[in-house]
């Protein structure tokens, strides 16, 4: 690691008054990139000891401060009644002793896990604008079929960002002006265009205080994790999926896709299909594979095109009880 | 430099350290504490897992200043008295280790999870909170049955029978 | 618990070094301080190869803090020839690092950093400036089939081919032919402990603490790449964490750290991180398997053949031989097999867990399977039906075969009903299907020694330069001492993993059990007829005694070892000779395992839900470590049928899944509902002992078991292996 210099900030009203820096949560993704050499800050500002770290309800809304770890978030009793579908994406991701110390905001800025962004031998645009993607025509199996672009095809890791997508979710920050930014998860990632070394639209210096969470969500929730072993691995495909059933129509129904995308996708042409309609097999079909008419693959991936539309089908169908068959 | 001030396994220990020195170097190298081993480097396989605040970590990718204040348990502050902790002695027992290189990383993690769950721990959540700790021995099964001993004998359920 | 003194060996005793393990005290390589400390060596690696460095810039990181040295080609201390002596295997001949400015593979140490602590090091080499004239390289042999070449020798085997049987005539005449071909990934052991080496020097000798598996050749390798006597030359390795045939041979931290302690005149330690270990240790390589069967209408097998084609690295002799198993498992009229190798620049390639086994049951056994269904024959009917009377290549007789007895207990305890239709039985949404494969391993001896010293306080110690890589040496070499000395198992003390010890074959092969623990034997006899000697001497004529506590217990008579053996005490030295036994004897461990999957039949995930093995591995040493060798054995083959893949990017032959992230060893959850059967067994032949190995046996046909019961489930058979999601999807049944 190159040196650097490591403070802690006290409060977030302090923001301004400490050196500009890489915020550290709880470091399990930014520590092991600057082993690697691929993240090198001169100042670290340690921001777990700022006060950030409670769930409270507020009648429209659950705040979740960004210092909450995600083992706290996902075993919180009104997460667990309320947000079942947070709670599993948590409880999918990473290890027991990860989810101890990674933060909420901290897994909403964990950066991609493309081998090609590890291996500093190896072009990459992420890392080092300007040099090339060589997962392109590489070894691309856990890559983006959608919203990718020629300069970069790696996709976001997180579980809990697309549990948050599917849930409405808001970013809530403070700058180092003071002021207080307002962001949707769905918009706090960005797609890779020509900037892929740009993962999200935050300023420089703005931190994460808190995700706020609409109450009232959906009642039926679900989240699926699609991977190579039984647990303990990233997403090859996952979803998360919230909507009402009213009077056997599909009301609010809200789709997230993981693993496809350098951000958690939003599948809004799905959800425009589907929204106000009786569930129906076919049509669930229908309707993902029109959210899937642009993806494209780059080889090893191709497979994701058939499986992310059977995976959300699948859930949709035991969500509304349609069943197997 | 840092200053680091740390209570390891029951003990006040203060150091200098660069800011940068991860906290299993601290443990291992200034502490000489060596039974937290370095499987991965990279927080994936669990031998370096280690408590602070009471919570299982994995000590390889966190800085030791992380850690300035906290209460930090490793392997070696478990048994007391020359008895080995009722984990240990589990995994003795049920012979949940082999090489023994992931051992300690898998204890630490298990008695973490003991202390959250008592005695209502049951065979899938001891495999799914695990996942951290990889054992390529390997020992899972016979890790399996020493944590749901232990946890009876801690708890006060039914005894697990050795194989 | 004390042990009771007349039948030791066999009983499940628990683990002697257990209280070290379980409480952190047990000292690996990397755990041994030095006084006056130990300076952190980090590895450069080459970002790209073959070629020729060009340019090396040292400076900024000289000028880096807390840098004590840098090694380059320009400044390393003088090292003979990489690969010399030529006429001495790979494990003893030169592992010269930093040689010249040569590249061979990708990731090849360029430099090693040497700092007083290890981020000191490891950012000092981000700031080494290297630079490669690349040239063109070798590094997928499929897409250099026309570059194979017959090795010299493979792996285990006696012959690189064999032609029994006039294939060609059996096959045109079979009534069923199966002709298909696998690729089976690349893999690494990926032992929990990564390869790491302290080195120091007093004076003119040198004293290192490794994790190893061979304790000898270490010390050979060592002299003839530095030059120096093999007396001057310590090695101390009291554990290892894992192997898995990774640590059979030394590497390059282990080299740098010798040069660098040279170098900096103190004691250096080089850990390879888990990154560098895909590039600076050993893998098994990627191969393709090209398999005729012919069968008649019965489905009596006429002819198979069966040839491999494999990398192997240029300048490192070791080719890995899959048709292994082809030779020995079934009789038919003709039996062919080929080993092809291309030389290519790729990281070292060697031994990994079941060598040839592992990789070559999974598509012998799964062809089997294939074939079977084509004759209409049960897979476990099929195999009784090509039960050999003899070595189907060599002719020899069976040292102890009693694969058929591990198949029908296999088959009763599993409850193994014939299969189903494939793709028709279903729980809930998913696909749940049947398989079972034959576990076959040959069973090897290797020259080993002993010695035993008793004192007269009636504590005995043993010692072998023997390494306890996992396998429970300690536990069972402690058994064995006490039983054939008949004393208590608590006051024997086996030491271990230190070159000043009598020489062994170590841990390997699955023969360090059989080999070291019948030297140990040999040593316990003869101590124990010395001893004898002493008691007839001093008046006690006993055909039987036991000891205990300093006391020789003979004819009801209690007698002070002191009176006997003296302040002094009385040692023995054992050895055992390969050539005494099973000469002229094929000599194999078996078994059979048998799996259950489910696969997903909306996604293709596909997960084992049972796994049951039988094994016949001749005298058990120590149920429990057995047991634990075979389930993890087991669990192994999980990966291999499912999970384990180093990916390469052919681009630029450098490995691109180099962590747990995204190499995938099987984790807790995907051990599956899993029983182990051990049948009693004594193989007269193989050994003093009359053990066999055991520690490869449980990942031959665990693999293809699973691809099996994955047939059964969805109707796909999938010839490449690992097996994933995307290999079934687009062709699972509709349901």
């Amino acid at each position: 690691m190159k040196p650097f210099d490591y403070q802690r900030l006290e409060t977030p009203e302090h923001l301004g008054h400490v050196e500009a820096g890489r915020f550290l949560g709880g470091g399990t993704n930014l520590i092991d990139l600057m082993k690697h050499q691929i993240e090198t800050p001169d100042v670290l500002v340690d921001v777990t000891r700022a006060g950030m770290d409670r769930i409270e309800e507020r009648g429209d809304a659950v705040l979740i401060g960004s210092q909450v770890s995600n083992t706290d978030l996902a075993s919180h009793p009104l997460i667990r009644r309320d947000y079942p579908v947070l709670s599993s994406a948590l409880l999918s991701g990473a290890t027991q002793q990860l989810r101890n110390k990674a933060t909420t905001g901290g897994n909403l800025l964990q950066r991609t896990r493309c081998q090609y962004f590890y291996d500093t031998a190896r072009a990459c645009n992420k890392r080092e604008p300007g040099s090339g993607c060589d997962a392109l025509d590489g070894l691309n199996r856990f890559h983006a079929i959608l919203g990718a672009s020629e300069n970069c095809i790696a996709v976001h890791p997180s579980d809990m960002a697309v549990a948050m997508a599917a849930l409405g979710a808001v970013v809530v920050t403070r700058k180092r002006d003071g002021t207080e930014g307002r962001i949707p998860v769905t918009e706090l990632h960005r797609l890779p265009g020509d900037r892929p070394d740009l993962d999200h639209v935050l300023d420089e210096g703005e931190l994460i205080v808190a995700v706020e969470l609409p109450a009232s969500p959906p009642r039926l929730q679900s989240y699926r994790k699609v991977r190579d072993r039984s647990s303990y691995a990233f997403a090859v495909v996952s979803a998360a999926i919230a909507l009402d059933l009213e009077d056997g129509h599909m009301r609010n129904l809200r789709i997230a896709l993981g693993g496809v995308a350098h951000k958690p996708w939003r599948a809004t042409k799905a959800e425009a299909m589907l929204e106000g309609k009786m569930p129906e097999a076919a049509l669930f079909m229908e309707a993902l594979e029109q959210e899937m008419a642009d993806a494209e693959g780059h080889g090893h991936n191709d497979f994701k095109k058939i499986l992310a539309p059977r995976v959300v089908v699948a859930m949709l169908r035991e969500l509304t009880g349609l069943g197997g068959n | 430099m840092a200053n680091v001030s740390m209570t390891v396994n029951g003990r006040s220990v203060s150091g200098q350290c660069e800011d940068r020195t991860l906290l299993v170097q601290f443990i291992r190298e200034n502490l000489g504490l060596t039974g937290t081993h370095v499987g991965c480097d990279t927080s994936q396989c669990g031998a370096c897992v280690v408590h602070v605040d009471g919570k299982a970590v994995k000590s390889c990718t966190m800085l030791a200043a992380q850690a300035d204040g906290s209460e930090v348990v490793t392997i070696e502050g478990l048994a007391s008295g020359g008895e080995l902790h009722p984990v240990q002695a589990a995994f003795r027992e049920h012979h949940g280790l082999q090489c023994g290189f992931c051992t300690p990383g898998m204890i630490m993690s298990a008695v973490d999870m003991i202390q959250r769950h008592g005695g209502r721990l049951d065979e899938k959540t001891v495999r799914q909170e695990l996942e951290g700790n990889i054992c390529r021995c390997t020992g899972y099964h016979n890790i399996v049955k020493a944590v749901l001993d232990a946890a009876s004998k801690m708890g006060d359920g039914t005894k697990v029978a050795a194989e | 618990m004390e042990q009771s003194t007349s039948k030791i060996i066999g009983e499940p005793m628990n683990r002697v070094d257990g209280p070290a393990k379980v409480t952190g005290r047990a000292e690996y390589a990397g755990d041994h301080q030095v006084e006056g400390g130990i300076a952190e060596g980090f590895i450069v690696e080459a970002p790209a190869a073959p070629g020729k460095i060009v340019a090396l810039d040292v400076a900024d990181a000289e000028a880096a803090d807390g840098v004590v040295s840098v090694l380059t080609y320009k400044t390393v201390p003088q090292q003979k020839p990489y690969g010399s002596p030529e006429d001495e295997g790979r494990f003893t001949q030169s592992h010269a690092v930093l040689e010249n400015d040569r590249v061979r593979h990708f990731g090849e140490p360029v430099a090693l950093v040497v700092a007083e602590t290890l981020e000191q090091a490891r950012y000092a080499a981000s700031l080494v400036r290297v630079e490669i004239e690349t040239e063109e390289g070798v590094f997928n042999a499929l897409d250099h089939k026309d570059q194979a070449e017959k090795p010299d020798s493979v792996d285990g085997l006696d012959e690189v081919d064999t032609q029994d049987g006039d294939f060609e005539t059996q096959f045109s005449q079979s009534t069923h032919k199966l002709e298909v071909s696998y690729l089976t990934g690349a893999q690494h052991a990926s032992a929990m402990e990564p390869h790491v080496t302290v080195a120091q020097w007093d004076g003119e000798t040198l004293i290192v603490h490794m994790a190893i598996q061979i304790v000898a050749s270490a010390v050979s390798a060592y002299a003839n790449t530095l030059g120096i006597d093999e007396a001057n030359v310590r090695i101390i390795s009291p554990f290892t964490g894992g192997g898995f045939g990774s640590k059979l041979g030394v590497h390059n931290e282990a080299i740098l750290a010798a040069l660098a302690a040279k170098q900096c005149g103190k004691a250096v330690r080089v850990a390879q991180t888990r990154r560098n270990l895909f590039a600076n240790g050993p893998h098994r390589s990627r191969h393709l398997q090209e398999l005729k069967l012919g069968a008649d209408a019965s489905g009596k097998l006429r002819a198979v053949r069966h040839s491999s084609l494999a990398s192997m690295a240029r300048n490192y002799p070791f080719a890995e031989a899959p048709a292994s198993p082809t030779r020995a498992s079934y009789a038919a009229d003709a039996i062919h097999t080929f080993h092809r190798m291309v030389k290519a620049d790729i990281p070292k390639v060697d031994s990994m867990r079941a060598p040839g086994e592992a990789i070559g049951t999974l598509t012998y056994e799964t062809a089997i399977d294939e074939l079977a269904e084509m004759c209409g024959v049960d897979p476990v009917e099929f195999r009784i039906l090509n039960e050999p009377t003899q070595d189907p290549t060599s002719g020899h007789a069976f040292a102890d075969r009693r694969l058929l007895d591990c198949i029908r207990t296999g088959a009763a305890k599993f409850g193994w009903s014939g299969r189903v239709k494939p793709g028709s039985r279903m729980a809930g949404r998913k696909l749940v299907g049947r398989g079972m494969a034959v576990a076959i391993r040959p069973n090897t001896l290797s020259p080993a020694q002993a010695e035993v010293k008793l004192a007269a306080d009636g504590r005995l110690v043993a010692r072998l330069d023997m390494t306890d890589i996992g396998t429970g040496t300690y536990t069972i070499l402690t058994q064995i001492a006490a039983e054939t000395l008949s004393m208590p198992a608590s006051q024997v003390l086996v030491q271990l993993g230190d070159s000043r010890f009598p020489e062994t074959a170590g841990s390997g092969g699955s023969f360090g059990a059989s080999s070291s623990g019948s030297a140990l034997l040999d040593a316990c006899a003869k101590l124990k007829s010395a001893l004898s000697e002493r008691l007839t001497e001093s008046g006690v004529s006993a055909n039987a005694f036991a000891m205990k506590d300093g006391r020789v217990l003979a004819n009801g008579k209690r007698i002070e070892l002191a009176d006997l053996i003296g302040a002094e005490g009385l040692s023995a030295d054992g050895a055992v000779d390969p050539d005494n036994h099973a000469k002229g004897q094929a000599d194999y461990s078996y078994g059979v395992q048998f799996a259950e999957v489910e696969v997903d039949a909306d996604t293709g995930e596909i997960r084992v839900r049972r796994l049951l093995g039988v094994f016949d591995a001749g005298r058990i040493l120590n149920r429990k470590t057995a047991r634990s060798q075979l389930m993890g054995g087991m669990i192994f083959g999980i990966g291999g049928a499912l999970l384990e893949e180093s990916l390469m990017d052919d681009r630029f032959g450098s490995f691109m899944t180099r962590d747990f992230a995204e190499y995938h060893i099987a984790v807790n959850r995907d051990v599956p509902d899993l029983e182990v059967h051990i049948l009693d067994g004594y193989s007269e032949h193989s050994n003093p002992l009359g053990s066999k190995g055991i520690g490869e046996l449980g990942i031959c046909g665990a693999g293809p078991a699973i691809a099996n019961a994955v047939h059964e489930a969805t109707g796909v058979r999938v010839r490449k292996f690992p097996v994933h999601m995307e290999d079934l999807l687009d062709r699972l049944p509709a349901v």
